[in-house]
């Protein structure tokens, strides 16, 4: 399978965008990840996520897929391979909510921007801004053992918002919350995505999030996890809840499913 | 019959009611029952008090209970009705106060310091751990003629041997609690390059305050242990604690007062165990739910 990326599926954007859209926001090239106990995450992986794409990678579980994030974050060298990436405004959501308990929701969202160094009163009217944005207005005082778990992903979506991020991770956010509540939060990506026109890379193993939430699904191979097939979803946004039900979704999801299977092996 | 019609929804997306309802642990009102077991407790208590005394000693070592575990009502009697005896334990429980608190403080100050040097390298935590198990194993009996060359005979002797007694509770706990601290908490601090500082001042130390209260709860009864011992060593001054009433009464054989003291020296520590707990309570208790959960 060839490397280079897919043509943008979005096509309303002037001629400054097109420049912008050229240059990836965040970049794998041969990345491979051999941890010191032997265990061989990634072999080989070279993939490219531009601005206003939303990329999301599915693959068998522990084949690696979250060790991309870490990479691309950081927070894990490779054992080789080259991340290009502006970590500065690189938003990181994770698998747990991981809310510092003994802060209350307002306090949460402002972490990332106080450890920035923002100033007070600018990164508390960013945190305002960001809880409105993710439907928590009301619940600014609350402390996290007073919230349920699709709140406290919200709270997480919010706390990575304030930095206004051009890169966008999410590793596996919504595994734990149940079906309905999913739902929403995808809703809830979307239009973050929509507004902030972020590059998205969206981990996750569930075939209809991925094609649901993204302009492009990769599928990842079994350990040593690398990229076996590149789908572009052409499905234009807002994407509404019912285009789950719709014959051309299933379609899509059946194909991802069939190169899914083919990766477990 | 319902209809379904497809909602289109917009950018505009609120979530269902139920799911944004506060969850959270309820407040039980109080019940009766509850006081039930402590009350049944204390009825077996001194149900087993009065055994002792008429019979328990006599038949299980051969001893007389009569003299050695004096009856409720005259350790009463001893303790509180004889004007004598309760005010030197009046000023007494000051006095072991002064000392329990005292150390209690200063080894609070010590201990965190130290868990927090412990803290930065996994080397420092291995190499200074040995030296506290050991501090915990040192008899004081046998140290006590150089406490007293060093510290004297009075006040700053007893807060020596309450810090000694008091010290190992606070560092393992405070340490164990800023080291559980969860990983992807750690990697959202990483994410942002927070220094070590940034990290112990806004993660680690108040993810740990609860491990750190229980510390708190554990040394703050081991203190007044110390004090009562280290009065009981240590009797110069003019500064007679509980720990010396006791021993006044010790010495004269006289069981009634020194059963008192024994009460006493229990209440004062149960009663700090409780006000710490209480502390912790209005401390951490608002985003502290008691379980290990993480977020």
């Amino acid at each position: 399978m060839s490397n280079t990326p897919m043509t943008s599926v979005r096509t309303t954007s002037s001629a400054a965008d097109e420049v912008a859209r050229n240059s990836p926001a965040l970049s794998f090239e041969g990345v491979s990840m051999v941890f010191p106990d032997g265990t061989h995450a990634l072999n080989e992986t070279s993939f490219d996520v531009r601005p206003g794409e939303f990329v999301t990678v599915v693959g068998p579980s522990g084949c690696g897929k979250s060790t991309l994030l870490k990479i691309a974050s950081g927070l894990n060298k490779p054992t080789s391979g080259t991340v290009t990436v502006d970590r500065s405004r690189i938003g990181y959501v994770f698998q747990d909510a991981t809310l510092l308990q003994w802060r209350n929701v307002l306090r949460n969202v402002e972490l990332m921007a106080e450890l920035e160094g923002m100033p007070k009163g600018e990164r508390r009217d960013k945190a305002l801004q960001a809880i409105k944005l993710v439907g928590l207005d009301g619940f600014e005082a609350k402390y996290p053992k007073q919230l349920s778990g699709g709140m406290k992903m919200r709270a997480s979506l919010a706390r990575s918002l304030v930095l206004d991020p051009s890169v966008f991770l999410f590793d596996e956010p919504f595994g734990a919350v149940d079906e309905i509540t999913r739902e929403y939060l995808n809703d809830e990506v979307i239009k973050l995505f929509q507004l902030n026109e972020f590059a998205g890379l969206f981990i996750t193993h569930s075939i209809s999030e991925a094609v649901f939430l993204s302009t492009r699904v990769l599928v990842m191979s079994a350990r040593p996890g690398r990229i076996v097939a590149d789908f572009a979803v052409p499905f234009e946004y807002p994407r509404r809840p019912e285009l789950r039900f719709e014959p051309e979704f299933a379609a899509l999801s059946g194909r991802v499913s069939h190169e899914l299977r083919g990766a477990h092996s | 019959m319902t209809m379904y019609a497809p909602a289109s929804k917009g950018l505009a997306i609120t979530p269902p009611a139920q799911a944004l309802e506060l969850v959270g642990p309820q407040k039980r009102p109080f019940q009766i029952s509850r006081l039930a077991g402590p009350v049944v407790v204390f009825a077996l208590f001194i149900g087993l008090w009065y055994f002792m005394h008429y019979k328990g000693l006599r038949l299980l070592f051969d001893k007389p209970g009569e003299r050695l575990i004096p009856l409720p009502t005259d350790v009463w009697r001893a303790t509180v009705v004889s004007e004598g005896t309760r005010g030197d334990y009046v000023s007494g429980i000051g006095w072991t106060a002064v000392a329990a608190y005292g150390g209690l403080a200063i080894t609070i100050v010590l201990g965190l310091l130290l868990a927090v040097v412990m803290l930065q390298a996994r080397w420092a935590e291995g190499a200074i751990y040995p030296y506290l198990v050991a501090l915990q194993a040192i008899p004081v009996l046998a140290i006590v003629p150089i406490i007293y060359v060093i510290f004297g005979g009075s006040m700053s002797a007893r807060l020596f041997v309450c810090i000694m007694i008091s010290f190992f509770p606070i560092v393992t706990n405070a340490l164990f609690g800023m080291k559980s601290v969860d990983r992807s908490q750690h990697d959202l601090f990483t994410l942002r390059r927070a220094s070590r500082w940034t990290r112990l001042v806004k993660l680690q130390l108040p993810s740990a305050l609860p491990a750190i209260f229980t510390g708190f709860r554990i040394s703050a009864g081991l203190s007044i242990i110390g004090a009562v011992v280290g009065e009981q060593f240590f009797r110069g001054g003019s500064k007679p604690g509980v720990g010396i009433v006791i021993e006044k009464w010790r010495t004269k054989g006289v069981y009634p007062p020194l059963w008192g003291g024994i009460i006493i020296a229990c209440l004062m520590g149960i009663g700090t165990f409780l006000v710490f707990g209480i502390v912790q309570r209005l401390a951490v208790g608002h985003w502290y739910d008691g379980e290990t959960q993480k977020d």
